[in-house]
């Protein structure tokens, strides 16, 4: 063996090591740094979803300084009060004679956490008469860049949720159809193949119309999941029934039963284990591709309503022709998915590759 | 939601009536011998060109004995033509196929002269007997037509007499302040061409959008020349158009007039843009204000017509066939049955952000549904509540509702105040009065749900199934006479919307509204009618059947070289005179 050559080996072996482990975690971490971000929105967001600064109706991004009209450096950033100008709706002027400093912990909207803990305390803000809206306004003045916290809050856990229950249901579904096979493995993968050709979008319609006007916000969350979940188990279910299918004929689940072991213990003690990674990766599919059924729906009105904000029900103004030519900043909730899908289809690649290499 | 002229003059356009008996000024002029024109006193123009308008879909019709939408109603204006006609630049009545006509003391009679020597635009010459033949089709209650409402008073029909071949005599059951409108929009029809269809039973179907052109004529400034369905309709110049302009040319200037299909309104905006359509309405000061930044660059002009005759509000469900069948909105209603509740949401609501945030200022603030833009009509005495959430807060304390800690207001057993607003998905307008209303009531602990809802569903619950709790929407008034109202406003009326069905008035004051609008249906003075009037509104702004929120303006825009451009602020707002319409030349040329 030649030494330098071992050596180079090594090298390039921890390399190849480190890049698998930052593949695998920089999406987990990233995930998790903005799931909690949206968990804590009520306190990271400086504003109420549904506060209406009704004198700042489509205001641009609130620009911060460290240099101020006279030209003087300020390590403290900072924003200068606006106002509209005279007969027109959506253009501001700054007043270099009023001057607000960036604030940690000031008070503001009460909110609430997980409906548990009440707070008026937020992350930042500042003093009133300025304002802060990082991302703008929409036509009712409401900051975007607190109602996009807020709004994932809908949009990402309602990918979440319904992943889950796709997963347990395709769990559970496609476990009996593999383990068991003959006329009940038939039934579930022809109600599988039903679900798979059921157009989601008109059943939605036809679920909303049969429920009461007045939902609230909880049941309209709830019905989006339950239709996007309720369409979506039959994928993993085909998963896990392969999986359960191919690994039933395998020796140590032979042996297993030869030994006197029952359809269930094998179910729970052989099979289900090798389904798991594939399920995770699964899931790590879907719920990109529901938190974008969800957003279509919202956009297209009929997920969550308002003043409830949603990334999609928050793009869809930008469906109107006026804020599509002249309010760039209402086109921002568009973009907010595309990191969070780039993670989840990294993480999900990732794990692929982790999948094959162990088989 | 809009309910286009939900009123038994749904058709027509009726306008106020200044005199009770008067003798038309006859401003036609005899420039032929055989033939009576109409001299208009508009800038003359140049002969020529084309004009291409958008419309929202294809007209249903070329009938206008069944048409009723206003995209047909529109086409067809331009296609035929009335015995009287209201100019919608003066909101007067002036003379059309009528060259004069006289009213009986009583106001019941009308003698009305017609003009010699027109022609169809096939060329086939006009006298009564079309007029008799138009209004046998119209009043003949098994064709159906929506005309028919305006003929008949107190359940008796208008009676029509030909007195020679150019005098017909229209008797009126019953005294009718609005007669002399009624006549507006009701088109005369070539008997040559309809006679058949009609003795057969089948004038429902004749003139659709694949009847040849040639089969079709008329007295309006076109005729048909192409129809290319889901596209376009195009029109061209009428040769025996019986207008001419101060120099005695004769009308229309331009050679064809073209519509095309263009669903939606941001559409609209992007082909006007892109000079595929010369005029533009019906705009949301949103996409005005696009359009107006790009004035002179683009070559058009915008305008802005005032306020129209569109009323928007928020109306509570005060049906009474909900008990036992609807208990949730049977409960609620006990709310919405004080007035001083609908008076509290009413001074909760911040009218001047929905016309600033909604309506970019370019809107009215209501009190009554009457606009200030119908100037005949609306009383200035009366104010716009003003936006006080301390008085409402009072008024509901005083209807005996209470608050608990966190704000939420409650009724006198404890329920929490929540119901729903619904609105029409389509209407971005609408949508964010909502919204703002939404947020308003909830200054004063109400919590409200705003649900949109596809139009014809939330207009169903309306009229049919009465299954909602409130509901934002809007109506346009036919026109700026008060008689369009009635069906709207009377206890019995089709359009009652926030009590429909009603077989006796449910209270006293709307047993007063019907007082009162029967009485200016009969009144012929003006100024007695005014004063009539005025109470309706007082009456309509103390009880409040409707909060009134707000009544837009009317903007338009066309190429700043179109000339004799005149928005009006009835339908159709901006080519009411497509007539008189014409090109400048381009700056240079003469």
């Amino acid at each position: 063996m030649n030494p330098q050559n071992s050596g180079r080996d090594s090298d390039s072996s921890l390399r190849s090591e480190f890049h698998t482990k930052f593949r695998l975690s920089w999406p987990i971490w990233f995930l998790v740094a903005v799931h909690a971000v949206i968990v804590l929105a009520g306190f990271v967001a400086p504003y109420s979803f549904e506060t209406q600064e009704r004198e700042h109706p489509y205001a641009p991004p609130t620009r911060l300084h460290f240099v101020d009209c006279a030209g003087k450096v300020h390590f403290r950033p900072f924003v200068y009060v606006t106002k509209a100008a005279e007969n027109a709706l959506d253009e501001y002027q700054q007043d270099c004679s009023q001057r607000a400093g960036i604030e940690f912990f000031p008070q503001g909207d009460r909110y609430t956490i997980l409906g548990t803990f009440s707070s008026t305390r937020h992350l930042f803000g500042v003093p009133a008469p300025a304002n802060l809206f990082l991302m703008g306004t929409d036509g009712f003045g409401r900051d975007q860049f607190s109602r996009l916290l807020y709004g994932g809050q809908v949009s990402l856990f309602a990918g979440f949720v319904a992943a889950v229950f796709s997963a347990f249901t395709g769990l559970l579904l496609g476990g009996i159809a593999g383990m068991y096979g003959g006329r009940l493995d038939d039934a579930a993968m022809r109600f599988a193949e039903v679900f798979i050709t059921i157009p989601w979008f008109y059943l939605l319609i036809a679920v909303r119309a049969f429920l009461p006007l007045q939902i609230s916000p909880v049941t309209a969350f709830l019905l989006v999941v339950s239709v996007i979940g309720i369409v979506g188990w039959s994928r993993p279910a085909r998963l896990v029934r392969g999986v359960i299918l191919s690994a039933r004929e395998r020796n140590f689940v032979l042996a297993a039963r030869g030994f006197g072991a029952s359809n269930t213990y094998l179910l729970r003690r052989h099979l289900m284990p090798l389904t798991f990674r594939v399920l995770l990766t699964q899931m790590v599919v879907l719920i990109p591709q529901f938190i974008l059924a969800e957003v279509i729906l919202s956009f297209l009105g009929l997920g969550i309503g308002e003043p409830f904000p949603s990334w999609g029900n928050m793009l869809a103004q930008a469906q109107q022709y006026h804020v599509l030519v002249s309010y760039w900043w209402m086109l921002l909730p568009g973009l907010a998915p595309v990191p969070v899908f780039l993670a989840y289809h990294s993480l999900a690649e990732t794990l692929q590759e982790r999948i094959k290499s162990n088989i | 939601m809009a309910l286009q002229g939900a009123t038994l003059f749904v058709a027509a356009a009726l306008l106020p009536v200044f005199a009770t008996a008067q003798t038309a000024t006859q401003t036609a002029t005899q420039t032929a011998a055989q033939e009576d024109l109409f001299r208009t006193t508009s800038e003359a123009g140049i002969r020529g060109g084309k004009l291409v308008i958008a419309q929202r879909s294809e007209p249903r019709t070329l009938n206008p004995v069944i048409a009723i939408d206003q995209n047909a109603l529109g086409i067809n204006a331009r296609l035929q033509a009335d015995l009287i006609h209201i100019n919608r630049a003066t909101q007067k009545t002036e003379p059309a196929l009528a060259r004069s006509w006289t009213v009986s003391k009583d106001g019941t009679v009308f003698t009305l002269k017609l003009r010699r020597g027109l022609r169809f635009s096939d060329g086939q010459p006009f006298d009564a007997d079309d007029v008799l033949f138009s209004f046998q089709m119209y009043l003949d209650e098994k064709v159906h037509s929506s005309q028919r409402d305006l003929m008949i008073i107190s359940g008796k029909a208008v009676k029509v007499e030909k007195l020679d071949a150019f005098t017909v005599r229209f008797t009126f059951p019953s005294p009718y302040s609005a007669a002399e409108r009624v006549f507006d929009g009701l088109a005369i029809l070539p008997r040559h061409l309809l006679e058949k269809d009609y003795q057969e039973g089948k004038i429902g179907q004749a003139w659709t959008l694949s009847t040849p052109p040639e089969k079709i004529a008329g007295l309006g400034a076109f005729r048909l020349k192409q129809v290319v369905p889901g596209d376009r309709v195009v029109l061209e110049r009428n040769p025996y158009y019986w207008k001419v302009d101060g120099k005695g040319q004769r009308l229309p200037y331009l050679d064809e007039l073209t519509f095309i299909v263009v669903p939606t309104q941001d559409a609209q905006v992007i082909r006007f843009q892109a000079g595929d359509s010369q005029i533009i309405s019906s705009l949301s000061a949103d996409n005005y204000a696009t359009l107006e930044a790009e004035e002179k660059t683009r070559h058009f002009k915008m305008y802005d017509a005032g306020p129209g005759l569109e009323y928007n509000f928020l109306m509570f469900n005060l049906n009474s066939d909900t008990e036992g069948r609807l208990p949730e909105v049977a409960r609620k209603q006990k709310w919405f049955r004080d007035v001083r509740f609908r008076e509290a949401v009413s001074a909760a609501i911040d009218r001047a952000s929905i016309i600033r945030l909604v309506y970019r200022n370019r809107a009215a603030a209501l009190a009554t549904h009457v606009s200030p833009g119908n100037k005949g009509w609306f009383d200035s005495s009366i104010a716009v509540p003003a936006h006080s959430v301390s008085h409402a807060r009072d008024l509901l304390r005083a209807a005996g509702f209470s608050w608990k800690g966190d704000n939420t207001l409650i009724d006198s057993t404890g329920q929490p105040v929540e119901f729903t607003i619904l609105v029409g998905s389509s209407n971005t307008q609408r949508a964010q009065i909502a919204t703002l209303v939404q947020n308003d009531l909830k200054a004063v602990g109400i919590s409200a749900h705003v649900v949109p809802m596809e139009i014809r569903s939330a207009t169903d619950r309306v009229l049919n199934t009465h299954d909602y709790d409130a509901i934002v929407m809007g109506l346009v008034s036919g026109d700026a006479d008060p008689t369009p109202d009635m069906n709207v406003l009377v206890s019995s009326g089709q359009t009652h919307l926030w009590h429909l069905g009603e077989k006796a008035p449910a209270t006293p004051w709307e047993a007063e509204l019907d007082e009162l609008m029967q009485k200016q249906l009969v009144t012929l003075n003006y100024q007695q009618r005014k004063k009539i009037y005025d109470r309706v509104q007082e009456v309509l702004a103390q009880q409040l059947p409707m909060v009134y929120l707000a009544s837009p303006d009317i903007l338009v825009g066309a190429q700043e070289n179109l000339g004799n451009f005149h928005p009006a602020i009835i339908e159709q707002y901006t080519f009411w005179n497509a007539e008189e319409l014409f090109w400048h030349p381009p700056a240079g040329k003469k």
